[in-house]
């Protein structure tokens, strides 16, 4: 469905992408992890055609972004933090605007604020709506025309976790309806979970890619076991044949409280490939 | 077609949401009218204050209200989004130019009220001529500004150039020769006849070369900001 070879971007003598691969079948979930200026957004803006690039091949639903007819691109549903509501206008109204551009019923608008849980607020004007509810009010206004690709620019950024775990339904419904989602997000938690592949991108290049599982285990370099007593100590064994034993007594003394394995999140392989974690520039 | 619709049906549904573009619509009209009705002097021009705010109107509210429009949907980042659902922008500044110069159209025929009857047709389609030349010179405005308040600072003194210098010109003849270039002032002369019998050559030429101004600067615009 989206598929890049070598793409690379320069801003003057600045390059932003240097030579990014990858390809995301069609119903899937790509996320794409990385700080603030890894170079997130300007891919975005390349995939949906509102931005130029210099080398490699972009395909989006077969053809190069900027070839495709507007047509096409109403196939598009685009969440970005910069895109403005009309402050003036109502939920509604904001909707009957795109509504009426891409001919969808206007009982429609109602079906959808429900969806995003905005159907109290229909006749509120987007002025006067929380951030958390602004960013549901574009995410319908994303998805309203039922769009093949979904593009959503950090959806979650700055919201709380009520909110948040709203919009995760929300995609994860539109994934189970045949959409393509590509998504970008600072918030390591939220590409797991919602990820079936992610790329972490760093100064324009991808450092690690694939499964967020897999990433993880890839980078499971010390394979430990971690325990919480009840006298209040921890303990930590390796991942093997010798600990076994001693894992198993303490577990039938039934002292232990905790018991988990020591895999690395999405963030402490970041921060190993690069050096950075992904929220330090935030 | 369509998408001009949906541009010109999402304006007058934020007509009167938008007191700033509501006020420069309606100001003038009923300025015009209370003053025709309350003020009569001796030796006072025949509809000397519906001619008055002709002109300021054509000079003040379609350049603030297209000038202002764009601006704002560019400042607010909702032109992008527009632009994401397909909409060209020739097609956008058209359904905001028609717009802006019909809800002027209005105020102008709710203006010609106090002229005769045999005037208003005159009148109207003289004020439309000017609306055109100033929904254009607000969208020039609009385009180049990056945000309302620089659209703002840019239109205050094109305002009060069109607007207030053929005002001015009516009592000093030095101000009036010199703002025979101004097509407000050319429409002035026009509506002080409310013919066209004494609008010269010459007149129709400065006319002429003043959309041909507001266009070339429309184009330089349009294409300076890649919109083509």
């Amino acid at each position: 469905m989206i598929r890049c070879n070598g793409l690379k971007k320069r801003y003057g003598t600045h390059e932003v992408l240097k030579g990014i691969s990858f390809d995301i079948p069609a119903g899937h979930i790509f996320g794409l992890l990385g700080p603030s200026g890894a170079g997130k957004t300007t891919l975005i803006r390349i995939l949906t055609g509102q931005l130029s690039y210099e080398e490699g091949e972009v395909s989006v639903m077969g053809k190069r972004p900027e070839r495709l007819s507007g047509k096409e691109k109403k196939g598009f549903g685009i969440m970005m933090d910069s895109f403005g509501l009309y402050e003036r206008f109502s939920c509604e109204e904001n909707l009957a605007v795109f509504a009426d551009l891409y001919d969808v019923p206007r009982k429609r608008t109602g079906e959808i604020l429900k969806e995003v849980g905005l159907e109290e607020a229909a006749k509120r004007k987007a002025s006067d709506l929380s951030k958390g509810m602004r960013s549901r009010l574009q995410l319908a206004r994303a998805f309203m025309h039922t769009p093949e690709i979904i593009f959503l620019d950090e959806p979650t950024s700055g919201l709380d976790p009520q909110t948040m775990k709203a919009i995760h339904r929300i995609i994860l419904k539109k994934k189970e309806e045949g959409c393509t989602i590509f998504l970008t997000t600072h918030n390591m938690e939220e590409a797991a979970k919602l990820c079936d592949e992610i790329a972490l991108l760093n100064e324009g290049t991808f450092v690690e890619e694939g499964k967020p599982e897999e990433i993880c285990r890839r980078y499971d370099h010390h394979r430990r076991i971690k325990m919480h007593l009840s006298d209040g100590s921890d303990s930590e064994f390796d991942r093997d044949a010798d600990s076994a034993e001693q894992i198993y007594e303490l577990l039938m003394s039934g002292k232990v409280v905790t018991i988990h394995s020591t895999e690395p999140t999405l963030e402490t392989v970041f921060l190993e490939l690069t050096g950075r974690e992904l929220e330090e520039d935030r | 077609m369509h998408n001009i619709m949906v541009i010109i049906k999402k304006q007058i549904r934020d007509t009167f949401k938008n007191l700033t573009i509501l006020i420069q619509f309606v100001l003038f009209p009923l300025m015009s009218i209370i003053m025709e009705k309350m003020i009569k002097l001796d030796n006072m021009p025949e509809h000397f204050f519906t001619k008055l705010f002709a002109v300021m109107y054509i000079g003040m509210a379609p350049l603030m209200a297209a000038a202002s429009i764009i601006a704002e949907e560019k400042e607010k980042n909702t032109l992008r989004v527009l632009r994401m659902a397909d909409i060209k922008p020739w097609q956008y500044l058209a359904g905001t130019g028609i717009y802006v110069w019909t809800i002027c159209m209005v105020g102008a025929a709710v203006m010609s009220t106090e002229l005769d009857a045999s005037e208003r047709l005159f009148f109207t389609g003289v004020m439309g001529v000017g609306f055109l030349l100033s929904v254009v010179a607000g969208a020039c405005i609009g385009i180049f500004a990056k945000n309302q308040m620089k659209a703002t600072s840019l239109v205050m003194p094109c305002m009060m150039v069109l607007s207030f210098v053929p005002m001015f010109s009516q009592f000093n003849g030095k101000v009036k020769d010199a703002a025979v270039i101004l097509y407000t002032q050319q429409l002035r002369n026009i509506f002080d006849e409310m013919s066209l019998k004494a609008f010269s050559g010459t007149d129709a030429v400065i006319l002429g070369a003043n959309a041909l101004l507001c266009i070339l600067l429309f184009v330089l615009a349009f294409r300076k900001k890649g919109l083509e």
